[in-house]
């Protein structure tokens, strides 16, 4: 082993141990089906933000965006506001109702919300498909990272997060992965933050060259390329997305149940917004220092940026060091957002598949959940194995795009129009997800190309979310005579303050 | 049944209801839902509503018309501000104390609502 792995191994050596120990303490604490699933509900605000924080920012947060905006200039910096700017559409539409509405997974409130098997089994269908769409590129991502800086074989990588993240999810549920998550988000914090002051000095210490100077014209404008009207397409299409998209994702719905009361899910939201914002500024020093020091990377290899950057600036020891600390950060990353999936997507395996009865024996309710965890890793492991690599920026926009197109309008129609009926609700669900879906696949499996259709595939959302609302709204005006006969009664329990008691 | 006394056990837990909760008149008009609930209710809703729309206005306003200004305007991405290129200052920079600002605005809006609406509903026991 060559001495300039050692940061490396030590890092990942270092972030699995203490998750694990994190998430056994959790352990003694965590007793019932409840702690398992939603932390009993007990969770503060600031804990729950920092958890939130933790989970939200991934692979392709912490590694991707410094890369395309390295390559792509500040088009790019859409993504991070996108994400940023979704917690405040969930804010201000979706916490608080979702909240009291008093269920666990996105499947219970559309049942409790429709009154319908129908609709539960179709969002748990689309719920575990996300899940893995999103866990795939986390898995992939990992491999990547270990191939850079340690040169471990890619598979191996994807094997480690995925039974650190299986070792630390399957003891202790909720309740100890939400103290993971708090932990994992200031150590992603603080492994961006450090070394982006010491490259910001040595930057400064080399007389403060310009990066847009060694950049096109484009880098320093904010529209899709090539630009013109297909660019602005995109551009706003992207918004569109990830805007929207945030409320829908599977492990973000889970993290509002654990909140005590709608009261708290607001502050707990503000919170997440002032973290994300804080974290998001970060990316761009990146990108702007490799304009300068690290050029070789901007037609290729852009994701490494960061485990690389600091060892291209700052040499011997104290680079090293440097490396080992952001290797550390994009390691926490894979493992926090695996973990937040993995919980997600086994609470709805376990209540609809391993929870329920197998011939005469069925399964207590947290054996299931461990059973349900098993799954939920295994699957997209298997998958990310022979997978082609894609840019894990890319693939996480595009599992925006399909939650934008269905639990978006499902959640925002449920919560503010009495009028949504289960079949409108289903037909919506099925245009967005198919319509997104096909988009998707279409997408990942074709080469990229110029003009309106490669534009309209590659970022489906701006077509698709509006083509899921209207078909809710108008099946639903079409099949009015079964809108739920609870209806008003639910919508009544959704927003009506604490403060005021009413027979729940 | 036994007729064996069992022995003691303290059972406890978390305490679910606040002291200061509201359980009057009101209450049980939105329970029943009467015209008088209903009416309740449907302010309340379209109240929230509107402030969650007038702050999703605010955020397509100004961060949302981003892109339209700078393709309608390219000499835009020329603009410096000391060093650094306007749109990177406006989007990797700017733009998060805003929306955390939109958000505090909101919060305090929408538990003003449902504090008048708590008021409201507590006031209907006060009327002959």
């Amino acid at each position: 082993m060559s001495t300039d792995v050692v940061p490396g191994v030590v890092a990942v050596v270092l972030v699995s141990i203490a998750t694990l120990v994190i998430g056994t303490w959790g352990l003694r604490i965590s007793r019932t089906t409840s702690d398992f699933f939603v932390a009993s509900r007990t969770v503060r605000p600031r804990l729950n933000a920092s958890a939130i924080g933790g989970e939200y920012l991934s692979a392709a947060s912490f590694l991707g965006v410094a890369g395309l905006l390295l390559t792509f200039g500040a088009e790019m910096l859409w993504y991070p506001i996108g994400w940023t700017a979704g917690y405040l559409v969930l804010l201000v539409l979706v916490a608080a109702p979702l909240r009291r509405s008093g269920a666990y997974t996105l499947p219970d409130f559309a049942e409790a919300r429709l009154g319908s098997r129908g609709v539960r089994k179709l969002c748990s269908v689309l719920v575990v498909g996300i899940g893995w769409l999103y866990l795939l590129p986390q898995f992939q991502g990992a491999g990547v990272t270990l191939r850079s800086t340690i040169g471990a074989p890619t598979w191996a990588g994807s094997l480690v997060v995925a039974v650190v993240v299986l070792a630390s999810v399957s003891p202790g549920g909720m309740r100890s992965i939400t103290f993971v998550q708090a932990f994992q988000y200031w150590l992603k914090l603080t492994a961006l933050l450090i070394p982006a002051c010491v490259l910001l000095a040595v930057w400064m210490a080399d007389g403060a060259a310009d990066p847009a100077a060694a950049a096109p014209s484009s880098w320093s404008i904010p529209v899709a390329s090539p630009g013109g009207g297909i660019g602005l397409y995109t551009t706003y299409s992207l918004i569109v997305a990830t805007f929207l998209g945030t409320m829908g994702l599977p492990h973000v719905v889970v993290r509002f149940y654990t909140n005590p009361d709608g009261r708290a899910a607001r502050r707990t939201t503000l919170a997440v917004l002032g973290l994300l914002g804080i974290f998001y500024v970060l990316p761009p020093v990146y990108a702007a220092l490799g304009r300068i020091y690290a050029p070789s990377l901007v037609d290729g290899g852009s994701d490494v940026l960061v485990l690389e950057l600091p060892s291209l600036m700052v040499g011997g020891a104290a680079g090293a060091a440097l490396t080992g600390l952001v290797t550390a950060g994009a390691f926490a990353a894979f493992l926090s957002t695996s973990s937040g999936l993995t919980i997600a997507v086994a609470g709805v395996l376990s209540q609809d598949v391993t929870g329920r009865r197998w011939g005469s024996r069925r399964l207590g309710g947290v054996a299931a959940f461990r059973v349900a965890a098993a799954i939920a890793v295994v699957v997209p492991l298997l998958l990310s194995l022979p997978a082609r690599d894609v840019a894990v920026a890319r693939t996480v926009g595009l599992a925006f795009a399909v939650t934008a197109s269905t639990f978006a309008p499902l959640l925002m129609l449920g919560i503010w129009w009495r009028g949504l009926t289960p079949a409108g609700a289903v037909a919506g669900l099925l245009v967005g997800g198919l319509g997104s879906g096909f988009a998707v696949a279409w997408t990942l499996a074709a080469s990229p190309s110029d003009g309106w259709g490669s534009a309209m595939l590659g970022q489906p959302a701006a077509w698709s979310v509006p083509a899921s609302f209207l078909t809710m709204v108008v099946v639903s005006r079409l099949t009015r005579t079964s809108v739920p006969a609870h209806a008003g009664r639910f919508m009544v329990r959704l927003h009506t303050p604490e403060a005021v008691e009413l027979q729940r | 049944m036994s007729e064996q006394p069992a022995q003691r056990v303290r059972v406890t837990g978390p305490a679910r209801r606040r002291a200061d909760v509201v359980r009057r008149v009101g209450a049980r008009e939105i329970d029943a839902e009467t015209a008088l609930g209903e009416v309740f209710m449907r302010s309340l809703l379209r109240e929230q509503l509107f402030l969650a729309l007038r702050v999703l206005l605010a955020l397509g306003t100004t961060i949302g018309l981003l892109p339209l200004a700078f393709h309608l305007f390219p000499s835009l991405g020329d603009v410096r501000v000391g060093q650094m290129p306007l749109a990177w200052l406006l989007l990797g920079v700017l733009a998060y104390p805003w929306l955390v600002v939109l958000g505090w605005v909101y919060i305090r809006r929408a538990e003003d609502h449902e504090r008048d609406f708590a008021d409201l509903v507590g006031s209907v026991e006060d009327e002959p």
